[in-house]
């Protein structure tokens, strides 16, 4: 035995990304995996190749998840939406290392990525409580009742996450869906799936309650196509799709009638959001109450 | 239990409302660009009314050639009627909101006669809800940057819209209004068993001075609204009827650019809690399931009763629809008209057929039915559970289905199963208790303690396959601006 | 007809303490005021045929408790009264008689010997409001005194108030047991009105526990109001009095009387009544016995729309007596 040792640089561990199902983090059904190369054609890890029962098996947590946050109060679910947030600015720097790896960025342009990412978590965390008073209202009916509109969450969204942004816009399209109370079933960017299944990482560790987001990855027309037809699905955002298959999943889409958010061009995920990818998925509760007089009482002696 | 007999001596009249007051010409046309025209094909059709299978009229039958046209026009007009200012574009709502309250006697006969509701109906609801609606949405043509979809909305363009045949001339208001109020056009295609108040209104836009192809009117069949939603220069559909036709007309506009609202069926659930008002809700459930004949979208169709006051509720329900006076419809007194149509009529017939073959039970009021004409007796099937066909289908006709429940839990499990959710009531004295089940339905409108209540300033629409999108209200401009 | 009598029903016990009254009274079904008000006003959408509207007229007269209640009432005007009472159209003896005439204790002879004068004896009731009427503000002894005086002095038909005060302030029983030692006060021989002066209750719930309060204890008929405060009959306190005459028949056996008074004075008010309790209480209600109108000017316009129906010209007040 000799006493030198060869000086080597340390080998690096590798991460086995998983699905987000339910909370956990599965492996595909299938057992399958596909490569997932940066920008430049260099491989940066397998990721699973989520299959159809793992799209359903999604929608299932998705659906069990539902009521307990839908039901719970939108001052919680904001309180949550921020410690995701907070979750993230503490892994900034692996995040802006995947996004580059991901999107072929510069350093400075992936931490401008990071940065609105966390930022647009801190602006949906602060929507949760106020969208019902901007969107819902009181209505003036001529006659003895008390009327009120009010948002509700229309229940499972299918989020077929956007393809070239694959942090910022994945989370562009996420965090409006769960931040009114659905739950959702993303399907990340196929070519660029790493910064998604981290993502679920984050909330699987920030008190987002499991089953809420679920997170697959793999190939977006074979995942997309069970839940656009699934009848659990209440509605379906069609970001990442492109024209053929958002046209395919719209008619798959309307065997039960979702609500349908079709692709719309967006220039710049920086920009300020809208409510539109928040009412997108709102049902609209109207209430009648009878309201009558007091009484009808008169002593005149 | 023991049902009170009318008096004979005290008889209610034939009260008949004057059919003289509504002249209905032998024959009408396709109104395009302001213009009363023949179709292209020529082909027509009889428009009979319900009650007694008279022809009341000959009516234009829109095919493709007319689409095209329709759409034209009302492309053509989209330009100058969208540049108009919003004050203008509300004045002209303003006339027409009053035409309709003028003519409203007119309109209610005309209602009555083609679709088979009574005058009672046509007269204290659907014509004052009419007026109004035109009124509510015509101050919003100048106010719309007010509206909460941003400072500058615009109108979408040319508006296909396709109607049923239960509120005819209200739910061409529904669609009307908010589309001309938003600067928009519209071609809308009424129901083929009741075009006249759709044609009489095209009138009351000519009297208006309404510019021409703002609003067009194509009496047709579905072919005719079928190649309306498809076709390509239409940038807004706006559907209300079935649930079938509507998923149809989702996969026709998938992959386009066309904003689409549908208001569908239901299978609308009544739930009375064993410390409800009693009589007020037998009221509200007679109101529920046979205003209109049952023919109402959001009909309250389940009866979900507490299993505790279930026998002392319907012996209520069973006096109270006995006293419910079926028969012409033109007659101030009915309470029941015609059922619209001879088809609708075999459906109706065929589901409740099927919910006495599988075990429910069948009762209804001693009621004589009139020999010409489409009718159906108020019926009731109790001893209904979320198994029967009945208690699951839409049967747009005076069927009520009795089912109980024993727990608020349970009642608000048994309402929500349904792939509907358009309806629902709630009949308790407990504040809380209507909060916290209103809370847990899964249904667009909820009324508690009273039952299909219109305003056209409160949103209507559904949940899941009750369909999408808001008709009434600052929610119902949505869908006609585009909003981003 | 069913007998009124306060005898042994299956509600008997309810009535056994404080407690189980307050519990029954408040375990009645609630009242949704706008669904009440809206179908109310539904009814009174109906109209009756010309044929059946002379019925109803004629029906609406015979069951008019032709009343004057004043300060000022004198043996005149209480005579002339029910000379009108008995034969209430001079041009038109074919013109029924109304139901009762209804005064102050102290005028219960003079209207009892006018009646007989115009030959009405036995047929056109007198009835006596008692119990310290209109406010019922005092103490027992004297409305029991009030009451027997009205029934030595001849009164077919007694309307006494209820201690709205004992109500409102939740003593049930002490209502209750007023009621029946006035309706015991009342023998056999006059049959007893309870009025609730609805106004004064002001909920309508309250005015179905009243209801029930009254008939358990033994009501002949159930009455509105006075006629002296600012809200008297209504088109819908009569309907869910009607309600409740109508349950309890279908509780007990027991048929109850209802009496609307106040406020209704035209001929269509009238009629939209009688559809209420055509639609409501049934056809037996629709009987002088089983219902009354407590009015005075109504009688007029009964009366003008009756000469219409006979002769196809408007009336006017001058071919009408002054009361």
């Amino acid at each position: 035995m000799s006493d030198k040792t060869v000086k080597t640089e340390r080998l690096s561990v590798f991460k086995t990304y998983k699905l987000y199902i339910g909370g956990k983090f599965p492996r595909s059904e299938s057992g399958r995996v596909y490569e997932v190369s940066d920008s430049t054609g260099n491989w940066l890890a397998n990721a699973p190749q989520a299959s159809r029962k793992d799209a359903r098996d999604a929608v299932v947590a998705a659906r069990k998840a539902f009521g307990g946050w839908s039901g719970a109060t939108a001052y919680n679910r904001g309180q949550v939406l921020y410690r995701v947030a907070e979750m993230l600015e503490g892994r900034r720097e692996q995040f802006v290392n995947e996004v580059a790896a991901a999107e072929g960025l510069s350093k400075a342009k992936a931490a401008a990525v990071v940065d609105a990412t966390v930022d647009r978590w801190v602006w949906y965390a602060g929507w949760t409580d106020k969208i019902v008073q901007v969107v819902g209202g009181a209505n003036p009916v001529a006659g003895p009742f008390f009327n009120l509109s009010t948002p509700e969450p229309t229940g499972v969204v299918a989020v077929v996450a956007p393809q070239e942004s694959s942090f910022l816009g994945l989370v562009s399209v996420v965090a409006p869906v769960i931040a009114t109370g659905n739950t959702a079933v993303v399907v990340a960017s196929e070519k660029a799936p790493l910064p998604a299944l981290s993502l679920a990482e984050v909330l699987a560790t920030s008190d987002v309650p499991g089953g809420v987001v679920n997170v697959l990855s793999g190939r977006t027309a074979q995942i997309a196509a069970p839940l656009a037809a699934h009848q659990d699905v209440n509605a379906i955002d069609l970001a990442g799709a492109d024209e053929a298959l958002a046209k395919e999943l719209e008619i798959a889409a309307a065997d039960n009638l979702k609500r349908v958010l079709r692709p719309q061009p967006v220039d710049d995920w920086f920009a300020t959001p809208g409510i539109d990818r928040m009412t997108a998925f709102l049902e609209t509760k109207t209430v009648w109450h009878t309201t009558g007089a007091l009484g009808a009482a008169g002593s005149s002696y | 239990m023991t049902i009170e007999k009318r008096s004979s001596a005290f008889e209610y009249a034939p009260a008949p409302e004057s059919r003289a007051i509504v002249d209905i010409a032998p024959s009408y046309g396709l109104f395009i660009d302001g213009e009363f025209t023949e179709a292209v094909e020529g082909k027509v059709f009889k428009t009979v009314s319900p009650s007694t299978e008279e022809v009341l009229s000959e009516v234009a039958r829109a095919g493709q050639a007319d689409v095209d046209r329709a759409v034209k026009a009302a492309r053509k007009a989209f330009g100058t009627w969208s540049a108009l200012p919003g004050s203008e574009r509300a004045k002209y709502l303003f006339r027409i909101a009053r035409l309709i309250q003028e003519r409203s006697r007119e309109l209610a006969v005309l209602e009555t006669l083609d679709n088979g509701k009574p005058i009672r109906e046509t007269r204290d609801t659907d014509l004052p809800l009419v007026a109004a609606h035109f009124f509510y949405y015509a101050g919003w043509a100048d106010k719309l940057e007010y509206a909460g979809f941003g400072p500058d909305p615009r109108p979408l363009g040319v508006a296909g819209q396709v109607i049923p045949w239960n509120f005819p001339l209200l739910m061409l208001a529904w669609k009307v209004a908010p589309a001309l109020a938003a600067g928009n056009t519209v071609v809308l295609k009424p129901a083929e068993t009741t075009p006249l108040s759709a044609l009489f209104f095209a009138d009351i836009c000519r009297q208006a001075g309404l510019p021409k192809g703002v609003v067009n009117i194509l009496p047709g069949y579905g072919d005719a609204g079928a190649a309306l939603v498809a076709h390509p220069d239409v940038d807004k559909v706006a559907f209300t009827g079935s649930t079938a036709v509507g998923k149809q007309i989702a996969r026709t506009v998938a992959g386009t650019k066309k904003k689409l609202t549908l208001e569908l069926g239901g299978k609308g659930a009544n739930i009375v809690f064993d410390d409800a008002p009693l009589d007020q809700a037998v009221e509200g459930i007679v109101n529920g399931i046979f205003f209109n004949q049952g023919q109402v979208c959001c009909a309250g169709s389940r009866l979900l009763v507490q299993e505790s006051v279930h026998d002392e509720l319907l012996d209520a329900l069973k006096r109270r629809l006995s006293t419910l006076r079926l028969g012409d419809p033109l007659d101030k007194n009915t309470d029941i008209g015609a059922i619209n149509s001879a088809e609708q009529l075999a459906r109706i017939t065929a589901l409740a057929e099927q919910g006495e073959a599988e075990g429910a039970e069948r009762w209804s009021p001693e009621c004589e039915l009139p020999e010409s004409g489409y009718w159906f007796a108020p019926t009731v099937f109790t001893n209904v559970t979320q198994a029967h066909t009945i208690a699951r289908e839409e049967i747009f006709g005076p069927v009520l289905s009795v089912l109980t429940f024993r727990t608020p839990d349970e009642a608000v499990a048994k309402a929500n199963n349904t792939p509907y959710g358009l309806s629902a009531g709630i009949w308790t004295e407990k504040g809380s208790r209507i909060l916290a089940v209103a809370n847990k339905l899964r249904a667009g409108v909820v009324w508690s303690n009273t039952f299909n209540k219109f305003d056209p300033t409160s949103p209507f629409g559904g949940y899941k396959e009750s369909g999408f999108g808001r008709e009434g209200g600052r929610h119902g401009l949505e869908a006609y601006l585009d909003v981003r | 007809m069913p007998t009124t009598a306060p005898t042994a029903h299956a509600l008997s016990d309810v009535t056994a303490s404080d407690g189980s009254l307050r519990r029954f009274l408040h375990g009645l079904p609630g009242v949704d005021a706008v669904g009440l008000e809206a179908r109310a006003a539904s009814l009174g959408t109906r109209s009756i045929k010309t044929t059946a509207k002379a019925y109803a007229i004629d029906l609406a007269i015979s069951m008019v408790d032709l009343t004057t209640l004043e300060g000022a009432d004198t043996p005149g005007k209480v005579r002339a009264l029910g000379a009108k009472a008995v034969h209430p159209d001079p041009t038109d003896r074919s013109a029924p008689a109304t139901a009762a005439v209804c005064v102050y204790p102290d005028l219960v002879g003079v209207a009892k010997e006018a009646i007989a004068a115009a030959g009405g004896a036995g047929k056109v009731k007198v009835a006596s409001v008692a119990t310290a009427f209109p406010a019922g503000r005092a103490p027992l002894e004297v409305k029991l005194a009030d009451v027997r005086a009205a029934v030595a002095a001849g009164a077919d038909e007694v309307d006494m108030v209820i201690d709205r005060g004992a109500f409102l302030a939740g003593r049930y029983l002490k209502v209750y047991d007023e009621v029946r030692a006035v309706k015991e006060a009342c023998g056999t021989s006059a049959r007893l009105k309870v009025i609730f002066e609805t106004g004064e209750l002001s909920t309508y719930d309250n005015i179905r526990r009243a209801s029930w309060l009254g008939m358990l204890a033994g009501a002949d008929f159930i009455k509105t109001s006075t006629g002296k405060v600012a809200v008297n009959a209504t088109p819908a306190n009569t309907l869910l009095m009607l309600e409740a005459v109508r349950d309890f028949r279908a509780a007990t056996g027991v048929q109850v009387g209802v009496k609307p008074a106040g406020g209704i004075r035209t001929s269509k008010d009238a009629v939209k009544f009688l559809v209420l309790v055509n639609e409501t209480a049934g056809e037996g209600w629709l009987d002088p016995h089983w219902f009354r109108f407590g009015a005075s000017s109504l009688l007029n316009d009964l009366l003008m729309q009756r000469q219409k129906l006979a002769t196809g010209r408007y009336s006017g007040p001058d071919y009408v007596t002054v009361d």
